[in-house]
């Protein structure tokens, strides 16, 4: 076991988890953020994408222990309040999801994506989420609400 | 309220919030109190006696609290998992129906096939002990592929059933079919595999069982497209324990595909372990245990033959197929390659005379059932492949020969060869949009542009229909189904003028909270935002069979229309007391009752309050209350169809197929919001140009199978696809009170055809006149070396 201090949508948690605890357990199970989702156990879906300092990670790649200390954003934290993340709000204006299973890890992954690079085009936008598999939608609508998702976070100061 | 919200209107999801903001709920978000966790030791060999379990060091592990095995499912007199389907063979015979037990007796029959339960205090513990148990085994011969197990002396899955034949089956005129290839100008004929696909919805499986002693009631929460099916099959099949002490939830669930339909052992074993341990118990699939485990879809090897005459009008088609069934009959299988396939071979096209023959058989496999499509895309591809093919040999331009052939505006209703009547449709009117969404005048053009960059490039065309809405009661129960197939809606208002539905459909990704909550502004004139629409929850909704076959709207909906007559009329007998006018005189409209002709009205709140506070009220002859249930049973499937292009550009060098364009028009009859039926499109056509490129779940020759997880399976992926230009042509559905026909299959049906006819017409200058799915890289750059080299 190990004491493990995770700081996780601006709140700070110390939890008791076993060292091969992976982040997506310590997130689901431990801190019950259950947001972040599990859809494979080879790291190829990307349903459990969130932000590890900034940065879209899969947290099935990662152990608790080495989140310590890092600042997680999980899809639990990015509406401020009642309002929407831009990215959130073109996900349900552009119909890009359906059963909702995937959409965490893509809102996450998308978030990353224009935010490193503001205008992608859709092509860029088809090759970034090429870790983040929909059965669903067939991307078409992911597409279309990632480009004006980031659109939007241009425009909005957050 | 902003806008229309009745039909037609795309408004935006009531449901996407709680996704958006990680807030759904899924099977395995749910923790209850004093939870235990179930894992499985599945079946290494695709046919094995099992000799021994020596489970000793598991039951001793750290947190185990059972270790469980098949002699316990048949100490405790567990029900095998049913079939809900019985098909008869030519013969009269009844197909060969195998136990199923919940956990193997004896022999294991797939890979996959769960041998050991273990409940422990986490996960890990019972993984940890899952590991301990060793099972040994006598390793048999197995059948592990269709065409192996089709093969004189192949290891046979079911010795008392001598072959591996489940059924033999079939349906049209075989002498009226011979006589019409007799006097044929021209036959062509095509033999082709249909291949196997995993569903893979995003969200594995998961159950979580828990029996509450003190009230002696069990709950199962569980990944289910039909929880009421569920519930049925439980209490009257395997768990026995009658429908009042069981409820069956199925919470928010993370896509289905088909594969969620059925009755699972897991289901079972869950709620019988809690009794056991006395503390709820739940299993959540891995992926990898998803691929060996859930029902994988298709899996068929068919011979085709198109009669034609002179003119090139088709006078007859013959087919015979092998369907896999895998080793056990899930829910739904035996229905599948028959009443969902055989019958919609017709097509789009006026065909004069069919046979059909569609053997069954098992395989050492995990069970085929149905997945998106369920038999209907096994139809069009074949139908489709082989129209494309004549056209190549005949030397006729595609288009113009399917246009000779479909089926005339005029002759509607159009009773087919194989059963099924279809009730309208306008097959040019799609076709004529789709050529022109994808510029087909412009293709040659498109092409010598590829070509002066070293790339060949196809279009493809595939005209197809399908049969959703599955399906009047006595008709299907005539044709072996152990279950009506009605829909069962309660429409409660409540006395502010809000309301919830309750309907015993299921939503796991199409978006019934919203376009049902529509239906409810359509005629009630409430605004979608004061509309609940509850599901998936055996307490709170009275009965259902739940979501698939494209049947939520056209069935579920209409049973929600029907309970909204009886309370539209109810209300009209409360506003003609409250107005003082005979009820004849009263009409309802736009959310208003009014004197015919008058401007005395009553809002439908206003009746609605009164008929919770009943002092001006005609209380002798109607009661209080508004609130009414409904049962719907179609009187036909209903007929969507409509054409599809695609077009691709093959790399000769690396084989590699890029999907540049797709053009699809559908007629999926009336639409209530626009927006969700081209999301619903557009999930098609990505299974669709997946199975056609990408996907094939691979057994070897002993059963195991070969690429059983993301690693090695090709899902599509978001680089791997165009955008889609999806266009619509409704023809009203003329036997459903709102017109709806469907649209969650379309394109899993459509497309696949399309795609693999692109591939051959891309292929085609080089000689290639055949490939199957999925028409992965190495599949076509072998295809242009033989080619070159022939």
């Amino acid at each position: 076991m190990a004491t493990v201090t995770l700081r996780v949508n601006r709140k700070t948690h110390t939890i008791d988890v076993p060292t091969t605890t992976l982040l997506v357990e310590a997130l689901r199970d431990t801190l019950r953020l259950t947001g972040t989702h599990v859809g494979c156990d080879t790291s190829q879906c990307g349903a459990c994408t969130v932000h590890v300092d900034g940065r879209s990670v899969k947290s099935c790649t990662m152990l608790a222990v080495e989140a310590a200390g890092a600042e997680i954003t999980t899809i639990e934290g990015m509406a401020n309040g009642d309002q929407l993340h831009p990215m959130q709000a073109a996900f349900q204006e552009h119909h890009g999801l359906q059963c909702g299973f995937c959409t965490p890890g893509m809102v996450m992954s998308a978030t990353d994506l224009c935010t490193r690079k503001p205008n992608p085009s859709e092509a860029e936008v088809r090759h970034w989420l090429e870790g983040n598999l929909c059965r669903c939608t067939g991307y078409h609508n992911i597409v279309k609400a990632v480009r004006a998702g980031g659109e939007a976070m241009k425009g909005a100061k957050r | 309220m902003s806008g229309p919200q009745g039909i037609g209107a795309p408004v935006k999801r009531k449901e996407d919030r709680r996704f958006l903001l990680g807030k759904g709920q899924y099977t395995d978000d749910i923790i209850l109190p004093d939870q235990s966790y179930a894992t499985f030791v599945r079946s290494q060999h695709a046919h094995a006696k099992i000799k021994n379990i020596d489970s000793a060091a598991a039951k001793a592990a750290p947190g185990v609290l059972a270790v469980l095995t098949g002699e316990d499912v048949a100490a405790s007199q567990l029900g095998g998992i049913p079939c809900g389907w019985l098909v008869k063979s030519k013969d009269g015979s009844n197909m060969v129906e195998p136990p199923h037990p919940a956990l193997v007796q004896g022999t294991a029959r797939h890979v996959g096939d769960p041998i050991v339960m273990i409940v422990a205090e986490s996960k890990a513990a019972a993984k940890a002990a899952a590991a301990l148990v060793d099972i040994d085994y006598d390793v048999l011969p197995a059948a592990g592929r269709l065409a192996d197990a089709i093969k004189p002396g192949a290891p046979v899955v079911w010795p008392d059933a001598k072959t591996n034949v489940c059924f033999d089956w079939h349906i049209g005129d075989p002498a009226k079919t011979d006589a019409a290839f007799e006097k044929a100008a021209h036959v062509v004929e095509l033999e082709l595999t249909n291949n196997r696909v995993a569903p893979n919805a995003m969200e594995p499986r998961a159950a979580n069982g828990n029996y509450d002693s003190a009230n002696d009631h069990f709950t199962l929460y569980t990944t289910s497209q039909n929880p009421h099916l569920t519930r049925l099959l439980l209490a009257a099949f395997t768990l026995h324990v009658p429908e009042h002490k069981l409820r069956i939830i199925a919470p928010d669930v993370g896509g289905g595909f088909g594969s969620k339909i059925f009755h699972y052992a897991e289901e079972l074993l869950v709620l019988w372990a809690s009794k056991r341990v006395g503390r709820p118990v739940k299993w959540t699939s891995d992926r990898s245990e998803a691929f060996i485990s859930d029902a994988h879809g298709r899996d068929h090897i068919s011979k085709a033959q198109l009669a034609l005459d002179a003119n090139h009008k088709f006078l007859g088609l013959r087919v015979h197929t092998y369907a896999n069934m895998g080793a056990y009959l899930s829910t739904f299988a035996p229905a599948v390659p028959t009443y969902l396939y055989a019958t919609l071979l017709s097509g789009p096209y006026d065909f004069p005379a069919i046979y059909a023959e569609v053997k069954a058989v098992f395989t050492n496999t995990v069970a085929v059932d149905a997945y998106r499509g369920a038999g209907r895309p096994e139809a069009s591809y074949l139908l489709e492949r082989l129209v494309g093919h004549a056209a190549r040999q005949l030397k006729v331009d595609p288009i113009e020969l399917r246009r000779k052939n479909l089926i005339q505006p005029n002759q509607f209703p159009y009773q087919t060869q194989v059963a099924l009547q279809y009730d309208i449709g306008d097959y040019q009117a799609t076709l004529d949009m789709a050529l022109e969404a994808i510029d087909y005048k412009g293709f040659p053009a498109r092409r010598k542009a590829s070509e002066a960059k070293g790339k060949l490039r196809g279009i493809g065309i595939s005209t197809y229909i399908e049969a959703c809405g599955i399906a009047p009661s006595a008709l299907v129960g005539a044709l072996g189904a152990r279950a009506g197939l009605y829909e069962a809606a309660t429409v409660r208002v409540h006395p502010t003028g809000s309301v919830t539905v309750m309907t015993g459909t299921h939503s796991h990704g199409q978006g019934h909270e919203t376009a049902f909550a529509q239906l409810i502004n359509e005629r009630l004139g409430v605004a979608i935002e004061n509309v609940e629409i509850v599901h998936g929850d055996t307490d709170r909704i009275p009965f259902g069979m739940g979501t698939y076959g494209s049947r939520s709207l056209s069935v579920g909906g209409s049973a929600i229309y029907k309970a909204v007559d009886k309370i539209v009329d109810k209300g009209k007998k409360i506003a003609a007391h409250l107005l003082e006018a005979n009820v004849a005189d009263i009409e309802f409209k736009d959310g208003n009752y009014r004197v015919v002709g008058t401007d005395r009205v009553k809002a439908f709140g206003e009746v609605a309050f009164a008929a919770y506070v009943p002092h001006n009220y005609p209380i002798d002859s109607v009661e209080p209350g508004l609130e009414e249930n409904a049962f719907y049973d179609p009187k036909n499937f209903t007929f969507p169809g409509g054409t599809h292009l695609v077009e691709v550009e093959i790399d000769p060098e690396t084989g590699v197929v890029e999907v540049v364009d797709v053009a699809i028009a559908d007629d999926v009859g009336v639409i209530v919001n626009p927006m969700i039926v081209d999301g619903q499109a557009h999930g098609g056509l990505a299974q669709g140009i997946g199975q056609a490129l990408f996907e094939e779940a691979i057994y070897d020759e002993a059963g195991q199978l070969v690429n059983g997880s993301f690693l090695n399976y090709v899902m599509p992926r978001a680089a791997d696809l165009p955008s889609f230009k999806v266009g619509n042509h409704a023809t009203a559905c003329t036997h459903n009170p709102i017109g709806v026909k469907g649209v969650g299959e379309v394109g899993a049906i459509g497309v696949p055809p399309a795609v693999i006819n692109a591939v051959l017409d891309a292929l085609a200058p080089l000689g290639v006149t055949d490939i199957s799915m999925p028409a992965t890289p190495e599949k076509v750059w072998r295809a242009i070396q033989q080619a070159k080299g022939a």
